[in-house]
């Protein structure tokens, strides 16, 4: 059905006829060559994104702030209170850049509170724009109290409330991509949201292991080293699910340098963090900056990736074909 | 509600805002969610049928549409693609023609009595034309995912963007199948066709119904369209037309209050073939962002085995 995605190439029903057009003996579809698509003189079906680079940034700092403050109210219960602060302080900063981004990328960045009308659940943008509205104000009085002690029975709460809206904050970018009709975004539904939320946690444990002095970021270290491998996996996983085909504009051209750039970051940092971390601060702080680069890199790739792919014409119509074809069988075209 | 069954029988859904499992086709409601809260001022669903078949390419509804709705130039670019200098539907082009040549038999034409002419001397030869439009679905994924309520539901079942408060976030522009809306330049909002709100309002049909020499365009109420369009299919079919096929007219599919009678493949015409409604997943799109967010809370929690070194 429309759910089924196996690592092959898309035929389309028109062709088929002329080729034949069964599938081999190894149960596979054979290679299209692209002209064979039908389209409108290679123009788009669909419109690019008119997201620009604050959106994958901030897809990045949201993530950051929001795993932060996870981390933080951890290391509060874990008796951890360097490592609680440092964290509570990467989350101030992401929740702090986070809006202004947003708000700079709008058409028109003065109408801003036109999200604040409604509450639209069928909306992840509106969703979002209320998690990240009350995710700022918790981590704004969490970080008050620690900081300055004021207010001590509603820092305590909002330490909690941040760190549990910071969950939905660290994944719900990924739904947002995912529902639309960008190809390569929507048919990665099932995967991006663990590749969202490995970064955010390679992100977080990254950034409290530079903030914090070594012997009490162990646990920054191991979410750093944790996140970072798991965004590798889950992002090979996530292209092979896709097939062949749709993981095409994730490998090629701008997005394909940017992952392969993300990749080389996140691994030596992972490696000089897990290595070396743990012994010096200059390690820690130098292995953090990679991976938190190779994190910039990667929502920069999966951002990317969305161009190409609402550009031709060829990734909206293929998978559409065949899955005609799976659902009215040989006949029609 | 009494007036709404009148307007519609089987209007009944089961699970609207979850799509997933078309192995079991739940009813699909033909007015559209949203618009039932109109109560005694909804009106019958209106919509546009174009009939490709009898479309002549004179461009009159791109031309009409503009001046009505004030919508700016965009003159200046010729792509060589047929007469096609318009490109496609965005925010400054509501209406867009296309023109596609073909080398197919022409006898079908002519024993079937379509109105897409042949080139003389060219007996192989035909060329299609097609004014499209926004689709005004029944589950609009622009709609869905509008985070400010710009975009809403007519009483009439259209989906209109209110420019005053529209605020250019761009997500109406990803989430449509059709590449419909558009940000406009200089100016930050999208913009899309509104079905001439202002004049359905007042019971004029839309500037490019009434400019429309031919009757392609075709303005009404949607069930008595698309009766009208399935008659028309009939005929054309019986006369030997066997590639003419209905476009967003079976809501069990995908319902468009704007659909189309065409003579190819919809990618032909830069349609996508197989749309979806995107946005109503609810399951495959939340579902693993639980998850997710579960993986990451037990991931934290676990950073802190072994202790603080």
């Amino acid at each position: 059905m429309s759910e089924s995605r196996s690592g092959r190439y898309y035929q389309p029903v028109h062709s088929a006829t002329q080729q034949g057009g069964q599938p081999d003996g190894r149960g596979q579809v054979r290679e299209v060559p692209e002209e064979e698509v039908r389209n409108y003189y290679g123009r788009p079906v669909l419109k690019e994104p008119t997201w620009e680079w604050q959106i994958p940034l901030y897809f990045f700092t949201g993530g950051l702030a929001g795993a932060s403050a996870g981390l933080a109210l951890a290391a509060r219960l874990g008796g951890n209170d360097m490592l609680a602060r440092r964290a509570h302080l990467a989350a101030l900063a992401g929740a702090g850049v986070s809006p202004v981004l947003l708000i700079w990328d709008l058409g028109r960045p003065e109408r801003f509170y036109e999200m604040l009308r409604v509450f639209k659940p069928t909306s992840p943008m509106s969703v979002g724009t209320w998690v990240l509205s009350f995710f700022g104000t918790s981590t704004v009085l969490a970080v008050a109290h620690d900081l300055l002690g004021v207010l001590p029975r509603l820092g305590r709460i909002s330490e909690g409330v941040s760190a549990l809206l910071g969950l939905p904050l660290a994944t719900y970018t990924a739904v947002l991509i995912a529902d639309t009709s960008v190809p390569v975004w929507h048919e990665a539904r099932r995967d991006l949201p663990l590749v969202f939320a490995a970064s955010s946690a390679a992100s977080a444990g990254a950034a409290a292991a530079i903030l914090t002095p070594v012997g009490d970021a162990g646990p920054a270290r191991r979410l750093a080293v944790g996140g970072a491998l798991l965004e590798l996996g889950a992002v090979e996983f996530m292209k092979r699910r896709l097939g062949k085909f749709l993981a095409e504009p994730y490998e090629e051209g701008k997005p394909g340098r940017s992952d392969k750039l993300s990749k080389a970051l996140s691994g030596i940092g992972a490696a000089v963090t897990a290595f070396a971390g743990r012994k010096s601060r200059t390690a820690a702080v130098a292995g953090g900056a990679l991976i938190l680069a190779g994190a910039v890199c990667e929502r920069w790739s999966i951002y990317e990736a969305g161009f190409p792919s609402s550009r031709d014409p060829k990734y909206t119509v293929m998978p559409q074909r065949e899955r005609l074809r799976d659902r009215d069988g040989a006949h029609r075209g | 509600m009494s007036d709404q069954q009148r307007i519609l029988p089987g209007s009944g859904t089961t699970d609207p805002y979850n799509i997933e499992g078309r192995e079991a086709p739940e009813t699909r409601p033909l007015i559209p969610l949203g618009q039932k809260s109109y109560d005694g001022d909804q009106q019958p669903r209106m919509g546009f049928f174009t009939d490709t078949t009898v479309c002549i390419g004179c461009k009159a509804c791109e031309v009409a549409c503009k001046e009505w709705n004030d919508v700016p130039d965009t003159i200046g670019e010729l792509t060589g693609n047929s007469y096609d200098n318009t490109g496609g539907l965005g925010a400054d082009n509501w209406r867009h023609v296309a023109f596609i040549e073909q080398r197919k038999p022409i006898y079908l034409q002519e024993n079937a009595h379509l109105g897409t002419p042949a080139v003389e001397g060219e007996p192989d030869f035909r060329w299609l034309m097609s004014s499209d439009v926004c689709k005004h679905c029944t589950e609009a994924p622009c709609l869905d995912v509008c985070p400010t309520g710009s975009l809403f539901r007519t009483e009439f079942g259209t989906v209109v963007v209110q420019e005053d408060i529209c605020n250019g976030c761009g997500y109406c522009v990803s989430a449509c199948p059709f590449g419909v809306l558009e940000q406009r330049e200089r100016d930050g909002r999208v913009w899309k066709c509104t079905l001439c709100y202002d004049r359905t309002k007042d019971g004029l049909e839309p500037a490019c119904a009434q400019a429309c020499p031919t009757d392609s365009i075709q303005y009404g109420p949607l069930d008595e369209l698309r009766e009208k369009a399935n008659g028309r299919l009939d005929m054309l079919v019986e006369a030997g037309a066997s590639d003419a096929r209905l476009y967003g007219a079976n809501e069990e599919e995908y319902g468009m209050g704007a659909f189309f009678l065409l003579l190819d493949d919809p990618e032909v015409y830069g349609l996508p073939p197989d749309p979806e409604v995107v946005t109503r997943k609810f399951r495959s799109l939340w579902g693993p962002a639980a998850v997710a967010a579960s993986a990451l809370a037990a991931g934290v929690a676990a950073a802190f085995i072994g202790g603080n070194r």
